[in-house]
């Protein structure tokens, strides 16, 4: 629902979109790239990492996010990985780049702000609301 | 050989056999919320050992802590196997606690349901990076399996080097297509079964004690 706030960032009612690179990501630990990750996350942001997350690190993400929601906010994450969701070979854009190092291109968002209405192994459209 | 010898070797056998008796693999059973999980888990249980594990329900996250079913032992074509069954809470990235309001709960047990549900989350998260030595994972095969969650969570699986079975669950239903979810995940096992009407139990029980013994 688009909805004007009297803003509680500089941005007012325009959506910031954090774009990390994978050479950022590199130089951080776990915690590290799940803080800047969240922290983005809970100012409204809409993040997107170049290369995405390792299965660990997801999974370290999802128990973090759980501990963060409350009823008064944060509902926790949206998060698109592309290519991907079709388990064994990364999909189209997986084999065209080799199987070995398949890029993950990851939309990480706040779920109350953020709806994936498309998603194949060729496009991600997503929806993102307005505060 | 010297009857010391003998007889050391003989102790030795039978405790060994005594102790994997008395280790049972533990079994986590994952799955996104609403799939069939505690369905399952009490029917595995009821089989075999009587008693339930918990509620089923269709209102999303009544399994908001993971719940044990310890030595269950399952008997197959002579074999035997003994399994914890761990009932675990949906996973999910999100939880919004207005949705609960929705199926007539009122706002304060709303928000405990959804603290709830989020500690539950984190918890076998947890567990599963540490604490189980195989999973089940359970997909509602009416609806579409190739979801960022679904992905998500078997890449997880697959990262810890975890025996898992894809149980497709709820072929009772019309709209279910075993075969959709046994393509979304062409590297695993897909068992079909009915976990509310017991269709085709023998064949998971078959696939638990091949895969888990
Ligand atoms: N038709 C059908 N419904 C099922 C089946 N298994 C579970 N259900 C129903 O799906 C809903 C969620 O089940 P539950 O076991 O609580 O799911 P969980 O959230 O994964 O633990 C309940 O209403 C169950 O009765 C099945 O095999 N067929
Ligand atoms: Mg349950």
């Amino acid at each position: 629902m688009p909805e004007m706030t009297t803003g509680d960032d500089d941005a007012g009612d325009g959506i910031q979109i954090d774009m990390i690179s994978a050479e950022r990501m590199d130089g951080l630990r776990t915690m590290e790239k799940i803080r800047l990750i969240l922290d983005g996350v809970h100012d409204d942001n809409i993040v997107i990492l170049e290369d995405g997350l390792d299965p660990d690190e997801e999974s370290k993400l999802i128990e973090r996010t759980m501990s963060e929601i409350n009823p008064d906010g944060f509902t926790g994450i949206e998060i698109e990985t592309y290519p991907g969701s079709d388990g064994g070979d990364g999909g189209f854009l997986g084999r065209l780049m080799g199987s070995d190092d398949p890029s993950k291109l990851t939309v990480i968002g706040p779920a109350n702000r953020i709806e994936t209405l498309h998603k194949d192994e060729t496009l991600i459209s997503t929806l993102v609301t307005r505060r | 050989m010297g009857l010391l010898t003998e007889l050391r070797s003989s102790i030795s056998r039978a405790t060994s056999s005594l102790f994997a008796g008395s280790e049972p693999k533990r079994i986590g059973i994952y799955g996104p919320p609403n799939a069939g999980k505690t369905t399952l888990a009490n029917r595995i249980a009821r089989d075999w050992t009587g008693d339930a594990v918990g509620p089923e329900s269709h209102v999303p996250h009544e399994t908001r802590r993971a719940r044990r079913k310890e030595n269950v032992e399952i008997k197959r074509n002579g074999k035997s196997v003994t399994i914890d069954v761990v009932d675990t809470p949906g996973v999910t990235t999100k939880v919004d606690y207005k949705e609960f309001l929705e199926h007539d709960i009122e706002e304060d047990d709303a928000v405990r349901r959804s603290r709830e549900a989020t500690e539950g989350v984190a918890e076998a998260m947890h567990w599963l990076r540490e604490d189980v030595d195989g999973v089940i994972y359970v997909l509602d095969s009416t609806e579409d399996p190739f979801t960022q969650v679904n992905t998500m969570l078997v890449g997880i699986i697959e990262s810890q080097d975890l025996p898992v079975l894809i149980f497709a669950n709820k072929i009772d239903l019309e709209e279910a297509s075993v075969q959709r979810v046994s393509n979304a995940f062409p590297q695993h096992e897909t068992v079909p079964l009915s976990a509310l009407e017991g269709d085709n139990m023998d064949e998971v029980y078959d696939t638990i004690a091949e895969h888990f013994g």
